[in-house]
């Protein structure tokens, strides 16, 4: 058995797939009853598709051209 | 594929192996970058293709191109990072590892007329707000963090790619986890994103 602190602590190695057998089962047997871990384990999981879902500045069109350019620099090198 | 040869670079750039790989990573790298070093993005990405094609000849497995020139690229942002010499806001990691940004929205209750409250805490922030708050992490967690959640990539590739043994990678990551969700509640706080429809 172990305790709420235990298992918000391990919350994202578990999300991540990273704890062991021992420690994955652990885990959801706390999260079988407790119920504000489990809103943990929901808003890591939130934060992680927060985190995943705002994307970068695509490459711009101009920055392209001068890295293209710089490829075609170094095939020109002796 | 191993290159040995002398003239493996020109052979490899010749032979199609190193342009194609390059051009196809382009939008990726520099996408990354932007993540790691924001306006430097073009130039860390110039850096990489340098020591990339430079490099190249040692590149045994072609199919591992892109994490490679993912792996240069890391290190080029991490050299332009500390040339910067730009010291990140003292943390105190302590305090931070009992900090968490679940319980603390529920405590406050910013949006007191919500049903859906930790929802509603995280749509209050759009994609600049984030790569500020990102921004504000020291290098050694901001890296790992962005390249395992944003990036989607295995922590065991970033260990590779950071050099680092795998159990300091998970410290990092866990440590960087807390001190993102200490900085997105202290930024929302002083943005003012902490009041109902303060965005939308």
């Amino acid at each position: 058995m172990i305790t709420c602190a235990e298992a918000v602590r391990q919350l994202w190695e578990y999300l991540d797939g990273l704890v062991d057998e021992s420690q994955r089962e652990a885990i959801e047997e706390h999260l079988s009853f407790c119920r504000r871990c489990c809103g943990e384990v929901e808003f890591a999981e939130e934060l992680r598709r927060f985190l995943a879902e705002h994307p970068e500045a695509e490459l711009p069109e101009e920055a392209r051209a001068r890295l293209i350019a710089t490829l075609d620099e170094l095939e020109k090198q002796p | 594929m191993v290159r040995t040869d002398e003239s493996g670079l020109r052979a490899a750039s010749a032979g199609g192996g190193f342009r194609p790989l390059a051009e196809e990573q382009l939008p990726r790298l520099y996408r990354l970058a932007r993540r790691l070093v924001g306006e430097e993005a073009e130039d860390a990405v110039q850096d990489a293709l340098l020591k990339a094609y430079r490099s190249y000849d040692r590149l045994e497995d072609t199919a591992a191109g892109p994490a490679w020139l993912t792996a240069i690229l890391v290190n080029c942002c991490r050299d332009r990072a500390r040339a910067r010499a730009r010291r990140p806001e003292e943390v105190e990691l302590d305090e931070v590892e009992e900090f968490s940004l679940f319980r603390t929205i529920a405590h406050e209750d910013p949006f007191p007329y919500s049903d859906s409250l930790h929802l509603d805490f995280l749509q209050q922030f759009g994609a600049e707000d984030v790569r500020a708050v990102l921004a504000k992490l020291p290098d050694s967690y901001r890296v790992p963090l962005v390249l395992v959640y944003c990036e989607g990539y295995h922590v065991k590739e970033v260990a590779f790619f950071l050099g680092v043994p795998l159990g300091t990678m998970l410290a990092r990551l866990h440590r960087g986890r807390k001190l993102f969700e200490r900085q997105l509640w202290d930024y929302a706080d002083e943005y003012g994103l902490l009041k109902e429809g303060a965005r939308r």
